[in-house]
């Protein structure tokens, strides 16, 4: 379902990525590990089309993201939704809001229908009740939570994780894992999570991928990465490396 | 030596790439106000934070901005015997330079700032690329409401400037230094042409386009090139002001030369 071919990314003389290839079948929840600064938010932002690559390309169900243009752009974009590291929640609208933002601009719902749509996506990432408060008013977990809710109202097949337990207390982090591992068994989601978070993430993955400068280094099942014996991989696990 | 030209040359590739930028940014908000969805009510939000909030200071400006030419006119009028034509002073400099001008400094001061600090706060925090991979324009969101609200808050704010200047300029004259009402308005209404009001207009027109697309496109772009996180955005918001004040000032100059001398 998404494929990411020789894909090469420079910001001015810094290569970030360095020929990535990759592909995640549908319905899969795969992981995408790495050190931090290493490229692993900007190849997200190529899977959703925030990023043009300078080489190679990101095909979901073999469209080419990074050449579709309007409609078929649009169309695509729907079919995915995003989380980001910080949430990036609209700051002036209540969680309410933001979650029924996405649905007031893009659909034809009435009030009525957003309303309960609204709750039920907050009741499924267990912040019902939280509903008048503003973003500045709720923890970091909470807000990547209303960030899922956004993403889940609007019925998405894919949707991408950044870093989406960074700076959580274990508990809440658990109810994050939680909450993906619900969505996929419910929805049968496509969920690709990037994170730096071990061993946590591999309790939640069918796959995962290490990247490390620029390339992917080894992608296999969470056991045969956690059992890697490729050097730099081990490294990564044994928080040797950062 | 050749680093120093190398230097000059980079500065010089930079600053026509950065023109580029900022006339490509205006092109695609141009071209995205005659493409549906129509935000009606994100224009009419916009009208409140650029105009209605920007009432009282406009207005106080004006007052005593005409209060104090006024004042000065008259004292160097009356050495010539001239007082007489302090209304037609007083007016036409108002309608056409000062009103614009000052409306525009102020819009720049109270409501420009804040928009490139706004806009800057969401793209640092990712609520630009938010609305971006929701499929949602953000120059549909942030950048064409604020533009076509500025087109009809710069004339009427300009307007209101000018009444609360010519009303200051009428307390300073009349009731402080005891000139006739009637020779006050009468120079008035013998030297207001309808072309004078017209560059006013077209002024305030102008320089409501130039602020916002100026401030939008600092706000828009903060992080790129001008530092990340608070420092970005402090950085965006003050080059915003201090590009934004000056380009009202150069653009008032050449507007004034075409529209008399065009």
């Amino acid at each position: 379902m998404i494929e990411i071919v020789d894909l090469h990314k420079k910001f001015g003389t810094n290569a970030v990525l360095r020929g990535v290839n990759l592909k995640v079948a549908k319905g899969e929840t795969f992981a995408l590990i790495g050190a931090s600064g290493k490229g692993k938010s900007v190849l997200i932002k190529h899977m959703i089309g925030l990023m043009k690559p300078d080489q190679g390309q990101v095909k979901i169900d073999g469209q080419d993201i990074g050449r579709l243009h309007g409609k078929k752009l649009v169309q695509l974009k729907n079919r995915i939704g995003i989380v980001f590291q910080f949430g990036a929640l609209f700051d002036s609208l209540s969680v309410f809001d933001n979650v029924a933002f996405p649905l007031q601009e893009k659909t034809r719902l009435g009030a009525k229908q957003i309303n309960d749509k609204v709750l039920a996506a907050l009741d499924n990432v267990g912040l019902k009740g939280e509903e008048e408060k503003f973003p500045a008013q709720i923890s970091g977990g909470m807000r990547k939570r209303v960030a899922v809710a956004r993403c889940l109202v609007m019925d998405p097949e894919i949707i991408l994780f950044d870093e989406p337990t960074t700076g959580l207390d274990p508990v809440i982090a658990n109810s994050i894992y939680s909450t993906i591992q619900k969505l996929q068994r419910e929805r049968n989601l496509t969920s690709f999570i990037i994170s730096h978070e071990i061993p946590g993430i591999f309790k939640i993955v069918d796959r995962a991928a290490m990247l490390h400068d620029g390339r992917i280094i080894q992608v296999g099942t969470s056991d045969e990465i956690q059992n890697s014996t490729v050097p730099i991989v081990q490294k990564f696990l044994k928080g040797e490396i950062e | 030596m050749l680093t120093f030209i190398q230097s000059i040359g980079a500065s010089v590739i930079g600053f026509v790439r950065e023109l580029g930028k900022i006339g490509c940014f205006l092109l695609t908000a141009l071209f995205y106000v005659f493409t549906p969805p129509f935000l009606l009510n994100r224009v009419t939000r916009q009208i409140h934070f650029l105009g209605v909030k920007t009432i009282l200071v406009v207005v106080l400006t004006g007052l005593f901005t005409g209060m104090v030419l006024t004042l000065q006119s008259y004292y160097v009028l009356v050495t010539f015997g001239a007082e007489a034509r302090l209304g037609s002073i007083l007016s036409l400099s108002l309608i056409r330079e000062i009103g614009p001008v000052l409306t525009g400094l102020m819009v720049v001061g109270r409501a420009g700032s804040a928009l490139t600090a706004e806009i800057g706060i969401m793209r640092i925090s990712e609520q630009i690329d938010a609305l971006d991979a929701m499929a949602l324009n953000p120059h549909k969101y942030l950048v064409i409401p604020n533009i076509l609200a500025s087109l009809i808050v710069f004339p009427i704010l300009t307007s209101f400037f000018i009444v609360a200047g010519i009303w200051g300029g009428y307390l300073v004259a009349v009731q402080l230094t005891g000139m006739a009402p009637g020779v006050f308005f009468g120079a008035m209404s013998d030297s207001i042409l309808l072309n004078d009001l017209l560059l006013g207009f077209y002024k305030a027109l102008s320089f409501g386009v130039l602020v916002t697309w100026i401030c939008c496109y600092k706000g828009f772009f903060a992080g790129v090139g001008s530092g990340f996180g608070a420092q970005g955005v402090s950085k965006a918001t003050t080059d915003a002001v201090v590009l934004s004040s000056v380009l009202i000032l150069v653009c008032d100059y050449f507007i004034t030369s075409v529209m008399i001398f065009g």
